[in-house]
């Protein structure tokens, strides 16, 4: 690691925890509806949604209805994005004439933005028109990040109420995280990228005469080229704030008109994380307990940070196939160095490796670089990140939920080890919630391991892997992992949109969103009817620097455990071979 | 229970939908027009009144006279701007030595005095199979061929890279890098002159 590679993370992780007070104190004040600023003078606005809608934001849900009203907002969503694909042609705002969609594909894309996966087995500028991704993607890319934070928010009322039937109202959850969370910050930074250079325009595509005339591959001249452009900066902007990651253009964050400069660049990775790790704090502001939000941070931040350096570590070695080759590839003033192979020249190692762990980290799933050409063990963190189940920051919300099913886990197996009723913020963790909270842990390792080990025995499937031996296989495990996790980034170079792959990793995605939120609520349900016990000299206390290093021990232990033998197959085989010079 | 959600459900959908998918979009759009209509409309570089690019994409170079970019992955021709693309090759994937190997061969054969190392980034596929930079590295190692090849001093070349280069924000993140296409405007403008 160069010495730039070390200050560019550090300049990270500190603006990144700088942030966590001041928006996660914020977010609390919306949820809990004290005056927050926005809230107050956008406060008509929410009144009248709820008036038009005829959803009575007075009246609290059960857990069981409040499940129903997220289950049956996200149908209508899927719905509607799947017919906008399937209809495009005969809608406005199609300035390139994009066809219909395939039917697998509109239920992968459909799925994928649905479940704030934003898995792209599409190509933005070749697929979709202008319509479909503002009227379907954008509006996604909204309302699944608000789902994921209403559901985060429902699940901590069952740690506050006693003895209450109710955790909520969906309809006031999802409408304050859209309005005044979402919407705002969107608005900041889809500015602070057009003023980058980040593309902002219903024109259609732009011509320009090349300066050099050059051949296509059939040997035919080109004398122009022809820029994709569209209103592109709206769209980042949320797809980077509410860890959806689906991009405007094909090769989404590496292209120069979705992320031109340094800036641009610290911005949208700042904006991955910055969310998830405020809601931590958000969650010890709610429970009144800080100290208990910024023990989760502190445990995300453990596994984080190593993960950071290792990626960074193996990308700025390089490849040691070059070496015969007479390249430089050495870190200096002049040049990145490193494994440039599927790299932009701006962004160079660090700032590609700090994506790479950051979007996968969090469930964004966007990429600023190629992590199919990363080193194999480069690669690997990335495939991990996601392994251990999105809970290191993790989706807006989504992840924060995640880790709190680790945390009941870790509670329960500290409770066997002392012989005590495990309880976490004085509530009685029983056997309901364990086997709500191994259901959350299990279905999408499930989702992972099954849906790989289809693919590689599937002849049809077999055939999209675009690189040969061990990294083919990565290529699979990597898809697999991305879509089970809802992640969405991708080893690129499997060719995915196929009927086989767009209806398998549909399902997975579906599977590992909707499959956790109902056990989540349910804890939620099951919690809030429970009194809360008051702390003795016997309680296992949660914010401790022992407690936090068990939980990120749970973590690790069921991430390694399950993945071990199927890492072993790809990534890590793929380096053995590689520096064998085989 | 649920029957009673499917109004609000529906309803709250279609207000959010006009909400974040038409107005958000919408005013983005115009206050972009308003302070930065260049930069939201693609960066584009106007010469004589015609468009000849933009200074965020990167074009195809292989004339010996030009200073040469990243290999672009997208198809069917390089630095396809309306169909981006990596070359997403393995580290282990034979194909990466072969790829590098042709573009040294051309780089050599362009530039057949030239000993000196190449840097990464001149051998490597760009992420997007757009970009317009390279490294200050990959800049300096051209500057002679370049200088030879148009009968500039290489001062010139060197002064007209250096006008064309773009440090790391703050001199901390990021990489500094040389826009390829505005460097090769700016060596056809100076021999114009």
């Amino acid at each position: 690691m160069s010495w730039n590679d070390l200050i560019q993370s550090v300049i990270f992780l500190g603006v990144l925890l700088l942030l966590v007070k001041p928006l996660g104190t914020y977010m609390a004040r919306i949820y809990e509806g004290k005056p927050a600023g926005v809230n107050v003078w956008l406060g008509p606005l929410e009144r009248g949604i709820y008036r038009l809608s005829g959803a009575d934001p007075e009246r609290e849900m059960s857990w069981k209805t409040y499940t129903a009203a997220v289950m049956l907002f996200n149908i209508i969503g899927l719905i509607v994005v799947y017919g906008l694909q399937r209809l495009q042609a005969h809608l406005p705002l199609n300035s390139m004439s994009m066809a219909a969609v395939s039917p697998d594909l509109s239920f992968n894309t459909a799925v994928s933005f649905a479940t704030n996966t934003n898995w792209q087995s599409y190509g933005g500028e070749t697929t979709l028109s202008y319509f479909t991704q503002m009227l379907g993607l954008t509006v996604q890319n909204f309302v699944s990040a608000a789902t994921g934070m209403a559901v985060l928010i429902a699940f901590i009322r069952g740690f506050i109420r006693k003895q209450a039937e109710t955790i909520g109202n969906f309809w006031v959850d999802l409408v304050r995280s859209t309005l005044y969370i979402l919407i705002p910050l969107s608005l900041i930074l889809a500015l602070l990228l057009v003023s980058q250079g980040v593309v902002q325009t219903f024109n259609p595509s732009a011509k320009v005469a090349l300066l050099q005339p050059t051949q296509n591959a059939d040997g035919k001249p080109v004398t122009e080229q022809v820029l994709a452009l569209g209103p592109a900066a709206s769209q980042i902007a949320i797809k980077q704030l509410g860890t959806n990651g689906g991009g405007f253009f094909n090769v989404n964050s590496a292209h120069p008109f979705e992320n031109p400069t340094p800036l641009s660049n610290f911005l949208e990775v700042i904006s991955i994380l910055v969310i998830s790790a405020a809601l931590c704090y958000t969650f010890g502001y709610m429970v009144r307990d800080k100290r208990q939000g910024w023990a989760l941070l502190a445990a995300m931040l453990i596994i984080f940070i190593p993960c950071l350096w290792i990626c960074v570590h193996f990308e700025q070695i390089g490849n040691p196939a070059f070496d015969r080759l007479g390249i430089d590839r050495k870190a200096a003033a002049s040049q990145p160095g490193g494994n440039m192979e599927g790299k932009e020249a701006r962004f160079g190692i660090a700032s590609s490796a700090i994506w790479a762990t950051a979007t996968t980290a969090a469930s964004n799933g966007s990429v600023n670089s190629m992590h199919d050409s990363y080193m194999p063990l480069g690669g690997l963190v990335p495939m991990w990140l996601m392994q251990l189940g999105e809970v290191i920051f993790g989706g807006v919300g989504s992840g924060l939920y995640g880790m709190l099913a680790f945390v009941i886990v870790a509670v329960f197996i500290a409770g066997l080890m002392i012989g005590r009723t495990p309880e976490y913020l004085g509530k009685k963790i029983e056997s309901f919630e364990m086997k709500m909270a191994a259901l959350i842990l299990l279905i999408p390792h499930m989702c992972v391991l099954i849906g790989t080990a289809l693919a590689v025995v599937l002849p049809k499937a077999k055939a999209a892997i675009f690189n040969p031996g061990a990294h083919g296989f990565s290529e699979v495990l990597y898809a697999f992992t991305s879509a089970g996790n809802n992640n969405g980034s991708a080893f690129a170079g499997l060719g995915t949109n196929t009927f086989f792959y767009n209806i398998a990793l549909g399902l997975a995605m579906f599977f590992s969103r909707y499959w956790l939120i109902i056990p989540t609520l349910a804890i939620a349900g099951s919690l809030s009817r429970k009194k809360i016990v008051p702390a003795t000299q016997g309680t296992l206390p949660t914010h401790t620097p022992l407690f936090i290093v068990f939980l990120v021990m749970v973590v690790l232990i069921v991430g390694a455990l399950t993945f071990f033998p199927a890492m072993a197959l790809g990534p890590i085989v793929e380096h053995l071979m590689l520096y064998a010079g085989q | 229970m649920i029957k009673e959600q499917v109004k609000p459900a529906i309803l709250i959908f279609i207000i959010l939908t006009v909400i974040t998918g038409i107005v958000y979009p919408l005013f983005v759009t115009g206050v972009s027009k308003a302070l930065f209509p260049k930069k939201a409309e693609g960066s584009l570089i106007y010469r004589d009144g015609k468009a000849v690019g933009s200074s965020l994409i990167g074009q195809p170079f292989d004339d010996p006279k030009y200073l040469w970019g990243r290999i672009s992955a997208t198809s069917p021709a390089q630095y396809n701007a309306s169909s981006s693309s990596g070359s997403n090759i393995g580290p282990s994937n034979p194909a990466l030595v072969d790829e590098i190997k042709g573009r040294i061969k051309a780089l050599q054969a362009a530039d057949p005095g030239n000993k000196a190392p190449i840097p990464v980034d001149l051998v490597t596929s760009s992420s997007s199979g757009l970009d317009p930079h390279i490294s200050l590295a990959a800049a300096d190692y051209q500057v002679p061929r370049i200088a030879r090849l148009s009968g500039l001093p290489e001062e010139t070349v060197r002064g007209i890279v250096k006008q064309h280069t773009y440090g790391r924000f703050l001199g901390l993140i990021g990489e500094p890098v040389v826009n390829v296409l505005e460097v090769n405007l700016a060596l056809d403008g100076y021999k114009n002159k």
